[in-house]
């Protein structure tokens, strides 16, 4: 994830300052994990530096002493070059349960034990992504963030399924290798 | 942050509600217990020793694949089925030992029910549908017609009252059926894949709308779903492979 192009994407609507701009993130964007605000002031200096944002003034607004930032010509490009561009479709597949599944087979532990207990633990956490977008008020942001989650979530719980059921087959092949 | 009624799953304890997990003992009464129940159709067997809780006011899912014994669990527990061996109790009554016309009473004033489709009388508008129930049960028909008009008001389908199931979407028709399952004021609904038929969107939409009403009103809820989107929707989950239990580990 970008950090630089989602604050650029933010200072696009208008100059913010710092804080201002960790606000509106969490915001934006709240099932992902909040800004600290010491990264958003050094991703914030390299905007700068690499000449796609500038210091748009300071003002205190009768609290501390704030500086605002605003994008400039070639941020505005370089963000809309970002934005378009294709993520690539997971180009490696990095699966920790499956690791954990195989090592257990390897070490002789109990791999149908492990994935009862994540599939509960998926379970859980896919209650409670259920209840934050089901409370009265949650924002489109907020449910389309939390079935962002709840879809990839499933997808596990899925493969855990198919897995589980085929773990003799699975043990056999691993213990041949 | 959540408005669910109990506390449930990993992360959740709270509230001084019994700690949960398949199978674990409770301090609370359960609504309804089933104690090793046994079920064969035929020779087929689809429950082999199974023993589970429902607690006043909770929704559980009853999860698995498609041939598990989900659906024969459901039928048990709600005294729509006998199974060969094993007990289910309900409110501390044993419902085998009911007389037949006992049991159809206790069906009809505290559990609904609700199934993938095609509950809805289809000669019927989804207003009287929804009537219907309560005027079996005595009450007068234009109080069981306003009654009705409120529950699909609930339901987010009130501008339908006057359609016929074939009128409505799938979506509609199943959120008529919900307000007919919950009409009456069961003390439990027995939902059995509610949204099955559904797409996804339709579906979680319905599944929202049971969960939301059936904790406003108290109502515990006997979720059977192959779906964990769906299953997310419930405090608890009690998963079924093979006519058995598999125990959920509780994580801490
Ligand atoms: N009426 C029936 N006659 C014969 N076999 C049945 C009948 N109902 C269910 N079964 C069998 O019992 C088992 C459990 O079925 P069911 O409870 O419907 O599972 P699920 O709802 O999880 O798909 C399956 O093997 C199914 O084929
Ligand atoms: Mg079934």
């Amino acid at each position: 994830m970008s950090t630089r192009h989602v604050l650029l994407g933010l200072l696009a609507s208008g100059p913010s300052h710092g804080y201002d701009l960790k606000r509106r993130h969490d915001e934006q964007f709240p099932e992902a994990r909040p800004l600290a605000y010491g990264q958003v002031y050094t991703t914030l200096q390299r905007l700068v530096r690499d000449g796609l944002a500038e210091v748009d003034g300071t003002g205190s607004d009768g609290g501390p002493e704030r500086t605002a930032y605003r994008a400039t010509e070639e941020g505005t490009r370089e963000l809309s070059r970002w934005a378009g561009e294709i993520t690539p479709p997971a180009p490696f597949v990095t699966n920790e349960i499956f690791a954990k599944v195989v090592v257990s087979i390897l070490s002789g532990g109990d791999p149908a034990a492990y994935l009862r207990a994540q599939r509960a633990a998926h379970m859980g956490r896919m209650r409670e992504l259920t209840a934050v977008k089901s409370a009265a008020g949650a924002g489109l942001a907020t449910v389309l963030s939390a079935d962002y989650a709840l879809n990839h979530l499933d997808a596990d719980l899925r493969w855990m399924t198919t897995t589980e059921d085929r773990l003799t087959t699975l043990t056999a092949e691993v213990d041949a290798a | 942050m959540s408005n669910r009624s109990k506390g449930s799953g990993p992360g959740e304890g709270r509230g001084g509600s019994p700690v949960d997990g398949t199978g674990t003992g409770s301090t609370a009464q359960p609504l309804l217990a089933a104690r090793g129940l046994v079920k064969a159709h035929g020779r087929t067997p689809a429950l082999r020793d199974v023993s589970v809780e429902l607690r006043a006011g909770e929704i559980l899912a009853v999860t698995g694949p498609s041939g598990s014994g989900k659906s024969t669990l459901l039928h048990c527990l709600a005294g729509i089925v006998r199974p060969d061996a094993g007990s289910v109790a309900y409110d501390g009554r044993r419902l085998e030992e009911l007389p037949e016309k006992r049991l159809s009473e206790l069906r009809r004033t505290d559990f609904g029910v609700v199934f993938q489709f095609g509950q809805l009388v289809p000669e019927l508008t989804a207003l009287d549908n929804v009537a219907l129930p309560l005027m079996l049960a005595g009450t007068g028909r234009s109080l069981a017609r306003e009654r009705a008009g409120e529950w699909l008001e609930r339901f987010g389908v009130r501008g339908q009252a006057k359609a016929r199931p074939g009128e409505m979407s799938g979506g509609q028709a199943q959120r008529a059926a919900l307000a007919r399952a919950l009409v009456t004021g069961p003390r439990v609904v027995f939902a059995d894949e509610p949204t099955g038929a559904l797409d996804s969107l339709a579906g979680e939409q319905v599944m929202a709308a049971l969960a939301h009403t059936a904790r406003e009103a108290g109502t515990a809820v006997l979720l059977v779903t192959h779906d964990a989107r769906v299953a997310a929707y419930a405090d608890r989950e009690a998963r079924l492979r093979d006519g058995t239990l598999t125990p959920l580990e509780v994580t801490a």
